[in-house]
């Protein structure tokens, strides 16, 4: 166990160097020098000067190696840099927005695995029944569907339905309070973009504990917990559930890449000032060093949240080690 | 024995006697359509948007870019089936002319991700050593960025339009086919037919083109299906953040994006119908993959 352990955390490390070359790379290969881009981007003239110090303040000046260990080195502080829009530091910009996005992603999980875990299953114990059909319809469904239309679609029902009932439009409010200061005005404005990126990310449980759940219908133990005479609930919840979930943490790497995803389109629609938003609007206005952070940070996290599902897997399962 | 047989008996009657082997495309097609009907549905939302999308100028009834300020933010009508926007465009005329750039986008992605994809999995899987080693740690790196960042990351670099939208889509798209079918061509490798090819002194090319892949078809079919409906999606939210095709081209992502929130309440079709098309589109696309893949791999049925 602790030799997996060690392996799989000693595997972060390359994949981390990795992603961090190609960031580093992806922001060098922009046609043209970035300053000139940058402050050519306005309309207006700027002289040599001005390019100068902007090289000076990217590290641009110095050689391309001590560039990238100096990248990653300030990534490992917590030191990204001054953002080329706004001028204030990166990491600040992002602390600022982090816990909006954070929550959303907390609560879509929930979201998502309250609506897929009980679907999933009442769709393998009906396999090919009419119900069967109707669930993985909405799962399909889910998949296709694009979470910003679904977020518009949200909105206009939120507007809609508030005014027959209250006679006054409502909107969920777009500023950030903190769920300790004000719990229902926090989750009055959380719970949409959830709502909205959880129904997304549930489609792709939903599907994968249907299969699970068909596999394990079909073992051995099942058929001789049946002829026990065990109540159907009992096969159910006890035997057959419990081995079909293990699969489906694994899962949770997947849906961190869908909610980052999901985030960057949600946020738009909601107007929401989370990381996604922050994303976006680093790309539309140039903002290199913001946008390499940001990227940089993602991987990251999604890679950490990987290895720590990969680490629970084994736990959960003693199997997974021996391979 | 008078029991009149239905016309769909008679065909499954003819279609099931043909020995396997024989069965021409159409016979092979008409036992896909009985046996999956979920996926003959996508199959036909599919071509209903590959018509609209070749035959744009023939069958919509305005041009996209037509301004008509005496119709604006009109309901759908007889004059205009799904309303027009808040500059007057025929909404209908711009979800097909849509379909379009959609279909140009998602069938380019697809495509060059998953012959770029083949041509990785399948090299890394044959020759193996050294190169098979570097090429998959090159691969998990890039497989590390979600597929939305690294779009979003590509078009911060290149710049908007539909060329770079294709270039930002592809990329993450290609190690996602290399991995799946690299591990299809690694069981191939071993089979004793690709030793005797090698016995009877067959070059490399030959091996791969003749032996190799025609075997890892099945996958990678059943992945390019899969990555027309993600690039189109893809698309669509790039397009959606002002980051995709830029007017005047009409997308459906960028529909939905010029107003459609402000005007939800007031006009509610502009928000409603692009968004339908993509969601039916990608829906198509994924029920006829799905379909396929049972069709074709029936070790994956049931997944």
């Amino acid at each position: 166990m602790y030799r997996y352990i060690v392996k799989r955390i000693l595997l972060v490390i390359p994949t981390l160097v990795g992603a961090a070359a190609l960031v580093f790379l992806l922001m060098r290969l922009i046609p043209g020098d970035i300053c000139v881009v940058r402050l050519g981007s306005g309309g207006g003239t700027f002289d040599a000067r001005a390019v100068a110090t902007c090289h000076a303040q990217l590290g641009l000046d110095s050689p391309v190696f001590l560039q990238f260990v100096d990248f990653v080195w300030g990534f490992f502080r917590g030191d990204f840099g001054t953002s080329m829009w706004s001028g204030k530091p990166v990491a600040h910009e992002i602390a600022a927005r982090f816990p909006i996005s954070l929550e959303i992603c907390i609560m879509a999980v929930v979201i998502s695995n309250i609506i897929a875990i009980p679907l999933g299953t009442i769709s393998a114990l009906k396999q090919d029944r009419p119900i069967d059909f109707v669930i993985r319809t909405i799962s399909i469904a889910g998949l296709a569907t694009p979470s910003f239309w679904l977020g518009i679609l949200l909105i206009l029902a939120i507007l809609d339905i508030s005014q027959a009932v209250f006679g006054t439009p409502w909107m969920p409010p777009i500023d950030y309070v903190p769920i300790w200061q004000d719990p229902l005005r926090n989750l009055s404005m959380a719970i949409w973009p959830a709502l909205t990126v959880g129904y997304r990310t549930s489609a792709v449980t939903m599907r994968m504990t249907r299969s699970a759940m068909l596999e394990v219908l079909r073992e051995d133990y099942i058929r001789t917990a049946r002829a026990k005479g065990l109540i159907e609930k009992v096969i159910v919840n006890r035997h057959a559930l419990k081995n079909a979930l293990l699969p489906v943490v694994t899962l949770i790497g997947i849906e961190a890449a869908f909610l980052m995803g999901g985030l960057v389109v949600t946020e738009q629609v909601f107007n929401l000032n989370g990381i996604g938003r922050l994303f976006v609007q680093s790309v539309q206005n140039q903002d290199y060093t913001m946008t390499q952070a940001l990227v940089m940070l993602v991987v990251a996290v999604f890679v950490l949240t990987n290895t720590v599902v990969d680490l629970i897997y084994a736990w959960l399962d003693p199997r997974i080690r021996y391979t | 024995m008078t029991i009149a047989a239905s016309p769909s008996d008679v065909l499954t009657a003819v279609v099931d006697d043909v020995p396997e082997g024989h069965r021409s495309l159409l016979q092979r097609a008409l036992i896909f359509c009985r046996r999956q009907p979920l996926g003959t549905f996508g199959l036909v939302l599919v071509v209903v948007m590959a018509v609209a999308g070749l035959g744009a100028e023939w069958i919509a009834p305005y041009s996209p870019t037509a301004n008509d300020f005496s119709v604006m933010t009109e309901p759908p009508s007889w004059a205009h089936w799904l309303g027009t926007d808040q500059f007057g465009r025929d909404l209908l005329s711009r979800i097909i002319y849509g379909a379009r750039t959609a279909l140009i986008v998602g069938f380019s992605c697809a495509i060059i991700a998953s012959v770029g994809g083949m041509v990785l999995g399948v090299g890394s899987a044959y020759f193996g050593g050294r190169l098979d080693l570097y090429l998959q740690a090159v691969l998990d790196v890039v497989m590390a960025f979600p597929l939305i960042i690294m779009a979003l990351a590509v078009v911060a670099i290149f710049g908007t339009g539909v060329h770079n939208v294709i270039v930002a889509i592809t990329i993450p798209l290609i190690p996602r086919c290399a991995r799946v079918l690299r591990s299809s061509a690694l069981s191939i490798r071993e089979v004793p037919y690709i030793d005797a090819a090698r016995a009877c002194g067959f070059g490399h090319r030959r091996i791969i083109l003749r032996h190799m892949v025609p075997n890892v078809m099945a996958p990678f079919l059943i992945l390019l299906t899969a990555f027309v409906g993600q690039a189109i999606l893809a698309e669509a939210s790039l397009s959606y953040l002002g980051l995709g095709v830029q007017e005047p081209v009409p997308a459906w992502g960028l529909m939905l994006q010029g107003g459609a929130e402000e005007y939800a309440s007031t006009a509610p079709w502009i928000a409603i119908f692009p968004g339908l098309a993509i969601a039916l589109t990608v829906f198509g696309f994924s029920l006829f993959g799905d379909a396929l893949r049972d069709a074709l791999d029936p070790k994956m049925r049931d997944r």
